[in-house]
Parts: structure tokens; sequence; C-alpha cells
């Protein structure tokens, strides 16, 4: 296939057959181009174009082939009307709350040639691209949500006005492994200059996908105007009759200079490269194509942007990291909302008291959480009156810091602190109706505290333990109602981390794990139930990936080694800075459990202990920053005698991780490799681009080499990378 | 007697009135959302006026239930953007509910409670049509309180006709007729759009802007109309054409003590001289303006002689003529209804008092020659309302030319 060049160095699009996409998005929920004319002052018309998909706000505008076919059809057609002299400017505007949430991509992942993807580009810039050519000024009224491109719409008109409540307006693309790909890449830059763009295009979507209100996009120079929600379409109307009247100047600051682009713009995008490289590594490659097109955006013509866009998009689309992108974010966006295997809803019991055992840190953080969000008396309990003080104190303070930040006015942080008591009277849970233990992680003690919280509290309180490695049925052990008890596994910090894993155990009844279910959603995590085995999840995959480095350690492989080793994952974090993280004392811990539970599999490590003992492994500057590894800690590992290559860490551990989730799969640990998935993705934030773990596992070869077999039938990865394979990053 | 308050009518906004019903420009439109545009649109035009000095918002409708229920006033103040600490209230007397906004707020300026108010109505018939959820009470007709005519308005309308068998509908029609003339003159001449509010409407074919009245048929003849059938009767004398219609639409209006409007600058269109409404039998309840005139006219120490300018709701033409026959003015006089009305325009019922009131600030404006001008309507179950206005702009030489 070769491209037909225009003029000025671009496609020209009305040479490229669109019917192959077309056929794909067979059943595509067109959001139609509906245009009225509206008289403006001294016999101006302005031809406002709808974009509405005739459903409601649950249903936003999406722009798939068909849409954009109506939307450039409707554009010639103004075109026209606008050489007959019959209009003086056109606007586009969405329905109620939405402008458009961007791209259709309900088929993305099924498109079949690296063409047809870049097809979904090339019509992009085929349709929104003629807002810029229509021969009279346009505009776009961003009354709702703009995301991707829907905003990108925008960018290509002439003038932006932006009503002041749009609650999200971004370029989310990065996020899902794409880029913004119908214009948004050349124009946004050359709209607001290049430090603005690389925080829309690059930033936001790398911060938990971070979005716009209406105030940021006028700020950033993204909207020339910005009016209130209760006339914006009147106002904005009144505005566009001025500007066509001549009434109205638009000034645009942030429209990049000589200067910025001389001396400013290479250099934001080498320090936003460095910054990426630092964050996230360079395993994911979407963010890093955003930035070269962000890059020679600086120069060169619109058509030349525009075809620059089609084949970073047509690489993407074609690539593995965006079907595991898409792939992880349907996980997090749908299966985390309807957990599998979870009991009906009606079953679940009120919850009018909660009483937490344990008043440290971790029991405090529990305590603030369920009163902020199920809003009920929160009993804490310990040993004695001097910790439980210090408890509610604590809890107090993380409430006064709420207020202070204005997260909740006076009157809440009343409430909340009202709710909150101490006790070291027992009897003070007898009208609880969930009671939660973060107590010592020891058997003994987490058996003996339900045992005799269970003399105080009524027969159908359930009882919740927050362990991460005991099994929960022992813990249980003592009660004479065992079926009320669930496990209920968070994940640090708590206020942050999405995840909950909710351990059934063979006794626990449905009300109770219903119970917990609606407790975790109410608590705004998302659940995921699991069988009562070791580990549950999260922990035995790390612990599956921590033990094989610290065994490649013990066995006289330099750390750096082991980092190069397990870079082509990607992961937000090395195996060393994980444990420190997550403590070195409790890292041991868990590698001990999962290997006296599993000898033959995992790895324990006498060297973590003593670097546990030592206190840590990474060196450090005075900004926390990692600057390379701790000379005490490269001591204690020293004298290793069989080092491993890179090439044997990375083999061994993929297989490794292969081996076990099939193992967990097998033992119906979770009933799908989905559940794995979005276990990793909320509980260790493993990247999209991994599709969690499973969709990598599969495309790297590590499940056929294992067990002759994928997790996915069909896999999840691309249709033909023109990009070479992860490996890449190795050699 | 203390001294009285001067009231004064700053300024008075609307949207367009649109046709009631599915095909209507409204249908996809809130009536709450319209009303709110008119007072967004008040307080804009009016940028001296501080909301929180706003004491009071009173916004009328007939059917306060679903988008014209939840104490209309107080959440349209809400949805407007005006400060929480302005309270609000809901008002409703059918057809002149934003007549008795009006009256109520300059009740309470005069008085001395208030400094400033916001008083308007809405009525979206298409959403809420007329007598849609009532439920009369069965006393009224067991006991013959009122004929089973006094709840159908057009049925009243016909019984003016029966007793005042010289009121023909060949008079109706050429009242209609000239209504229908003089909307599309005054709006030819720019006289109605200046206090018109433009309302983003939303459609099965797109967002739209209503900028115009959707109801006017200025093609109307007087053959049209002798054709049209008389849906309340055969062979009866009230067709669609010498009637309003069914509309929607929303006004607003900001009223001020003098001193207020002299402390914060703000134009001063009308003086509130004296308002009063009267009850009359409900069978013929187009009758109502009649009585309550002539209390406002006995209130204010006026007569009808003393009036350069009507406002006269065309809930039917009979009705109008009813009035003018009663005090001898003629059908055609110039001083009734110089940009046409209700015929033409269209009357959301508890909006329309406001409308009247916006027209005869303008023609205030254009006619210093005037002292006193009348805003009056019908209202349904037998009732009248009045007021009366003196004009600032009033100017004794040129009432001697």
């Amino acid at each position: 296939m070769t491209d037909n060049t225009t003029a000025t160095g671009g496609t020209d699009y009305t040479a490229v057959d669109f019917s192959p996409l077309v056929e794909l998005f067979g059943d595509e929920v067109v959001t139609h181009s509906l245009v009225r004319d509206i008289p403006l002052s001294d016999g101006r018309t302005l031809a406002l174009l709808t974009l509405d998909n005739g459903r409601d706000h649950t249903r936003p505008n999406t722009l798939g082939p068909l849409t954009l076919l109506e939307l450039s059809t409707a554009l010639d057609d103004l075109n026209a009307r606008a050489g007959r002299g019959e209009i003086h400017g056109v606007a586009v505007t969405g329905k109620p709350f939405i402008l458009a949430a961007g791209a259709d991509l309900s088929k993305v992942t099924e498109i079949p040639s690296r063409h047809v993807g870049k097809l979904l580009a090339q019509l992009g810039h085929h349709a929104l691209g003629k807002l810029g050519t229509l021969g009279v000024p346009s505009f776009v009224f961003i009354n709702g949500l703009a995301l991707g491109g829907g905003l990108e719409i925008a960018l290509n008109a002439d003038y932006r006005t932006v009503d002041a409540t749009v609650p999200a307006i971004a370029l989310p693309e990065v996020f899902l492994g794409l880029i913004p790909g119908w214009g948004g890449s050349y124009l946004l830059p050359n709209l607001v200059g290049i430090e603005n763009a690389l925080k829309v295009i690059v930033e936001n979507p790398l911060k938990n996908n971070r979005t716009l209100t209406g105030a940021d996009a006028l700020d950033l120079g993204i909207a020339d105007t910005m009016f209130r929600s209760v006339s914006f379409l009147e106002d904005s109307i009144r505005w566009a009759d001025g500007v066509l009247a001549g009434t109205i100047t638009v000034n645009r600051p942030q429209l990049p200079g000589k200067i910025e682009r001389l001396v400013k713009w290479d250099a934001a995008i080498g320090i936003a490269r460095k910054t990426l490289q630092n964050r996230i590594g360079t395993i994911a490659t979407s963010p890093y194509a955003a930035l070269d097109l962000v890059k020679a955006a600086k120069s060169g013509t619109r058509d030349e942007g525009f075809t620059r866009e089609d084949d970073a998009l047509a690489d993407l689309i074609s690539g593995d990291q965006l079907p595991a992108s898409i792939y992880a974010f349907n996980l997090v966006q749908k299966r985390a909302k309807r957990p599998a295997g979870a009991p009906d809803k009606a079953l679940a019991r009120p919850i009018t008291k909660v009483g937490v055992i344990g008043a440290g840190l971790m029991a405090s953080q529990f305590a603030l959480l369920f009163v902020r969000r199920l809003k009920v008396p929160v009993v804490i309990t310990d040993l004695d009156q001097a910790r439980v003080d210090k408890g509610v104190a604590y809890i107090h303070g993380e409430i006064a810091t709420l207020q202070a930040k204005g997260r909740i006015n006076p009157d809440e942080a009343n409430r909340l602190r009202a709710l909150v008591t101490g006790t070291t009277d027992k009897a003070d849970f007898s009208d609880a109706d969930w009671v939660i233990e973060a107590v010592f992680e020891e058997l003994g003690v987490k058996q003996d505290v339900f045992a005799e919280i269970e003399k105080h509290i009524s027969p159908t309180a359930i009882l919740a333990t927050n362990t991460s490695s005991l099994l929960v049925e022992q813990i249980g052990a003592k009660l004479s109602h065992p079926e009320r008890l669930v496990g209920f596994h968070f994940f640090n910090p708590v206020a942050v981390m999405p995840l909950i894993e909710v351990v059934n155990t063979p006794a626990t009844d449905e009300a109770t794990l219903s119970t917990a279910m609606v407790i975790a959603e109410k608590l705004k995590k998302n659940a995921v139930i699991t069988r009562d085995t070791p580990g549950f999840v999260v922990n035995r995959v790390l612990a599956k990936l921590l033990g094989e480095a610290m065994h490649a350690v013990d066995t006289g492989t330099p750390f750096e080694v082991v980092n190069g080793a397990l870079a082509p994952f990607g992961l937000p974090m090395t195996p060393f800075e994980l444990l420190e993280l997550v403590g070195l004392k409790v890292g041991a811990h868990v590698l001990d459990t999962h290997h006296s539970a599993f000898p033959d599999r995992f790895f324990d490590s006498t060297n973590l202990h003593k670097l546990a003992e030592h206190g840590k492994i990474l060196e450090r500057n005075s900004k926390g920053q990692v600057t390379g590894f701790d000379k005490g800690a490269l001591k204690i590992v020293a004298g290793g005698s069989a080092p491993m290559t890179a090439e044997q860490i990375l083999r061994r551990v993929e297989d490794g991780l292969a081996d076990e989730i099939k193992r967990m799969l097998d033992d119906d640990v979770v009933h799908a490799p989905e559940d794995i998935d979005l276990c990793m993705l909320l509980g260790a934030g493993w990247p999209f681009q991994m599709g969690g773990v499973t969709p990598y596992l599969d495309r790297v070869g590590a499940s056929e080499r294992v067990f002759g077999g994928t997790f996915h039938t069909p896999m999840v990865r691309g249709v033909g990378a023109d990009v070479p394979a992860d490996r890449s990053a190795l050699h | 007697m203390a001294e009285r308050t001067e009231v004064v009518f700053v300024d008075g906004v609307r949207t367009p009135f649109g046709r009631a019903g599915e095909k209507g420009m409204y249908w996809d439109t809130r009536a709450d959302d319209l009303v709110v545009k008119a007072i967004t649109a008040l307080m804009e035009r009016n940028p001296n006026v501080p909301g929180d000095r706003i004491d009071d918002v009173a916004i009328a409708a007939t059917t306060q239930a679903g988008d014209q229920g939840l104490t209309l006033g107080r959440t349209a103040a809400l949805l407007a953007g005006l400060p929480v600490s302005v309270p609000g209230f809901a008002i409703d007397r059918m057809c002149a509910g934003a007549m008795t906004s009006v009256t109520t707020m300059g009740a309470a300026i005069g008085f001395g409670a208030y400094d400033l108010a916001i008083a308007g109505g809405v009525e979206h018939m298409g959403r809420h049509p007329m007598g849609a959820g009532v439920d009369p009470n069965p006393r009224f007709l067991s006991e013959r309180l009122v004929s089973e005519d006094a709840l159908n308005m057009g049925a009243t309308a016909e019984r003016i006709h029966d007793r005042f068998p010289e009121y023909t509908k060949e008079r109706s029609d050429r009242f209609a007729l000239r209504s229908q003339q003089k909307v599309a003159a005054a709006y030819a001449a720019g006289k109605i759009q200046p206090d018109l509010v433009s309302v983003a409407t939303r459609s099965d074919a797109g967002w739209g802007l209503a900028t115009r009245d959707e109801a006017p048929r200025p093609e109307t003849t007087l053959e049209g109309l002798a054709a049209l059938r008389t849906p309340f009767r055969p062979h009866g004398r009230i067709t669609a054409g010498n009637a309003s219609g069914l509309n929607d639409g929303a006004t607003a209006c900001l009223l001020a003590s003098g001193a207020t409007a002299k402390e914060l600058g703000l134009s001063v269109k009308m003086k509130l001289v004296s308002f009063a409404f009267a009850g009359v039998e409900p069978e013929v309840m187009g009758l109502g303006p009649v009585p309550s005139t002539e209390k406002a006219l006995r209130k204010a120490g006026l007569s009808i002689t003393d009036i350069g300018l009507f406002e006269l709701n065309e809930a039917f033409a009979v009705q109008v003529i009813s009035f003018l026959d009663h005090f001898g003015i003629d059908d055609d006089d110039p001083r009734v209804n110089e940009y046409g009305g209700a015929i033409a325009i269209g009357h959301p019922l508890a909006s329309s008092g406001v409308r009247l009131m916006n027209q005869l600030a303008a023609q205030f404006a254009d006619h210093p020659e005037v002292r006193y001008g009348v805003t009056a309507m019908c209202i349904g179950l037998g009732q009248g309302g009045t007021v009366i206005w003196e004009n600032p702009h009033f100017n004794k030489k040129a009432a001697k030319r």
C-alpha cells in the first residue's frame, strides 16, 4: 500500500478506501451529526452541528467509522454552503453532558492488519481535519465530557468555548497504549505550547489518568473562553457571533512563539523523556511514541503531522501492548465492578456498627476508611488504654487533615469524629455487625482474639481478618460460628490501593461472603473473591517473582543483573524497591510462608533475613531517589558462586509465573486468568501493557513452554507487530 | 397613613414563547430551565444589581408539579446561580401568576420589607397540559357552585358571546387578525426582540436556538379565520384563531424600591401606581378585568380616561372586546395592545403577566405623552387582575402636543 501524498507533505485522505473499517464496525452505535441553522446578528448564520447518538448520558457519544463518515459528509455539505455564502460559521457541540468520549474502541482489538489499523487513524484525520478547512471559521462548544478523539474534534476547530462544569477533558490515549492520533499530538502543542501539551498528552494519562476541568482547559489555553453551565450554549453562540462580527478578538498567550520552538521545545521533550524513564522505564511504547510526535510537531505542516500520527497509531494498534492495555482497561472498568462469583447482594447483612480489633497503624487506617465510607459508629480496641487513645488520636488527626485540605467540611468532620470511639472493654463490641482484626500476623494470636471477641458479639456479626499469609480457616478454628468468618485482605497504603482480596473459606456462608463484597464496594474498593490458599493471589505471584529475584542474588547474581533481567516486564518498581516498600522483614516473612507451603516451588532467602537485619538494600539520595545499592547490602549478599545471566533469570521468572498461575487456576484459587490479572493490576500496580500478567506470559511463550497452551484463546496480542517484541529492551 | 415606598419596575425579560406539544420548540426543554434562563439573563442585563441584595424570588406556575414543582422561586434562584442567601417561593393564580408575583413583591417593597425582588412565571403547557392532575371538589357541581362550563376556558368565552350578542364572531376574528398584524409589525420594527432571552433548545434534529416566538401567524386572513372550526360548541364563535393558544414560556422581572434603584443606578421603566384583583362568575371568567380595573382605578384615584396605554391579555378576543366595550373604547383603539397580544404571541398561563409589563414598559419609553398605563388580564375560575403603572418618561410638554 502506498500513500497518496499531497503537496503539503500530507496524505490525500479522499483517495483512501475506508470500507474495511466500516465492515469491521458493523454494529456501531452511530453518533449522528445533526445540523441546524442559528440566526446571528446582521443576517449572519451559524450552522450548529450537534453530535448525538440518541442514547442518554450513560452511553456517551463515541466516534466509530460510520460516525466519522457521517461527520465528514456533514462537513462537506457545510463547506459547500459556506462557499455559497449561506453560512458564516460552523459550530460543533454535543448532547447534554457529553461532547464525545473519544474513538469507539470496541473493535480495536479485532483489527485484522496494520493497514486497517492505519485506516482508523486516517479516517479520523479525514473527518476531523475538515473543521480546519471549511472556508468559514469553525467553533467547538465543549459542553461536556471531551476525551481523546472528543477533545481532538475541538482541537481541529479554529475556536473553542468550554462549559465551566465539564467534569473531564483529557487526552487519555497514552494511558491505554495509544497516542492522540486524530490531530491531537500535532495540534495541541501548536496551540498551547510544549509544556502544557506534554502535561495533557503524557503526564496526566500516567498520573492515574488525571483529567482536566473546564477551568483547567481555559488556563492551559485549550479553550478560548469559558461560560457557566446555565446558559452555556446561548453564551457560546453569542460569543461566536461576536468573533464572526469582529467585535471579539481572541488572545492566545499560550501560543508557542519562535523562541519557544527554538529554545524550549527540545529541552522540554528531553526533560519529559528523562522523567518518563525514571517513572515507568522504557518498556511501555505509547508514551515514547507520543513524545516523538510532540517533538516533531515543533515544525512542519499540519498535514505532515497528521501523516506521522497515522503511522504511529498504526504501529501501536498492530503491536502487542495496545490489546493488552485494552484488555486490562476492560478488566478494571467492567470486571472489577461485577466481581466473578459474588453472591446475591440481597443476602448481605446491614452493617450499622464496625468493630476494629487493634489500634495500631493498620487498624487505625481501617477505622478511618470504614468511618469515612460507611458513616457508622466505629469502635477500636487494643490491649491497653494508652494504645487505644493513640489510635483514636491518629484517626482524629487524619480527619483534621482531611478537613484542612477541604476534602470534608467542618460538619462532616464533627460527624466522623463523633463516630470513632476507643475502648478496652470488649463488651462495647456487643452491637457491632462487622468486626475486623488487624493484630499481629500470628495464627495463635488471631485465633485467640477472635475466640475472645465471639463471647461478646451477636451470633450473626461478621468477623473479618486482614491476614496476608495465614489460612483464614485456621484463624477461625476456635470459633463456635466459623461460617461468619471471611478474609478481607487490604493492600498498603489502605486508603490508596484499590484492591481487597475477599477470602472465601470452606466454612464461610453466603451471607457473610455477600456482606464482605457489599462492604468492599461501599469502601470504594474492588474486591476479588479467592479461595483460602497460601498468599491468595497477589502475594503468591509476588512471592514467586521476589523469591526468584532473591534466589538469583543468593546464587551470586549482582542486583543490577537481576533488575536488568526483569526490565522487559516494565513493572512499576524493581524487586528490591518492592521489598523495601513492603518492608524487608515482611518480605522475608512472605517468602518463608510460601516456601513452607510449597517448598519445591518457592525460595526462601537467608540473605533477605540478613538484609532485613541490616535494614536496607538500596542506596538513596536525600530526596529518597535510588542512586545505587547499599554497600552493606552488597557485602551481605557477596559470595554466591553460581551467578545467572539475565536471560536465565528472565526465563526462570516467566516460566515460574506461568507455572504457578496455571496451578492457581487449576486449583481454582480464582476462576479465571482475568481475575489473576485484575488482582495484579489493582493490588500490585502491574502495568496495563502487560495486561496484568497472563497476556504477557502468553505472548512471550512462557505459557506454551510450561504447559503447552495459553491462558487466553486467542492470545491477547497484536496482529502484526512492526515494532520488535518486548525483548528488544534487553539487547 | 405613612408615606408609601415607591415601587419601580426596573427591567423585564422573557423567553420566546413556543407552541406547546411534541412539535413545539420547547418539547425537550424543561420548564424550570426556561425560567432560570430568564432570571439569568435578567441579572446579566442588570449588572449593577448585587445578587445578595435580592430579597425574594417569586415565580408562578399554574401546575406546580414535576419540573414546575419544588417551590419554583427557590429552586430557580439556586439554579440561576443567585446566592444561597436569597429566598424564593412559588405562586399560583392561574393566568395571573406572574402578575401576582409582581403585585406580591411590589407590595412587599411598598411596605418597606424588601428593596429588590425578582418576580416572574413559567408555564410549559406541553409538559403540563391545562387541567392535568386536577381533582375539583365534587361540591362545585353538586351544589351548583359553578356550572360545568366554568372549568373549560373556551366554554366560558362562548358564554360571553351569549351574554353580549352584539359581540359577533366576525368582530372577534377582526380583533384577532389585527393582533397578528400588530405582532408582525412590532417584530419588523424591532419592538419585541429587545426583551427576549434566546434559549438553546434540544430536539431530535440537534440543538437549536429559540430567538422568536413560535406561535404568530402573520399570514392570517379574515377568510382563513372564518373557516376555522369551533371546538367548544358546534356552530360556536370561539376558534383557535381568535383565542390564545397553548404555549410554553417564562418571564422574569426585577422590581425595586425607588430609593434602591437610585442607589444602585438602575433603570426605572415603570412606577407601580396601584393594583387590584376581583372575582366574577366563573362561567364568564373573561369579564374579570372589568371589576379589577375599576377597583385599581378607584384605589389610584384615577379614571379610565387617565389611561394612555393598555396591555390587555388576549386570552380570547371576545373577552378583550368586553373590556373595551365596558369602558367605551373602540376595538381598534391604538392605545390598546400596540404590539399585538396573546392571540398571536401566545399565552403560557402563569408567565404572561410580565410579558404585558415588558411591552407596556417599552411603549412608555416611546410615548412620553402618556402618564398612566394598565396591564390587565382575566383569570380562570372567574377573576380579573389589573396593575396600573406610571410612565417615568412622562413629559407634560409632550402630552400637550
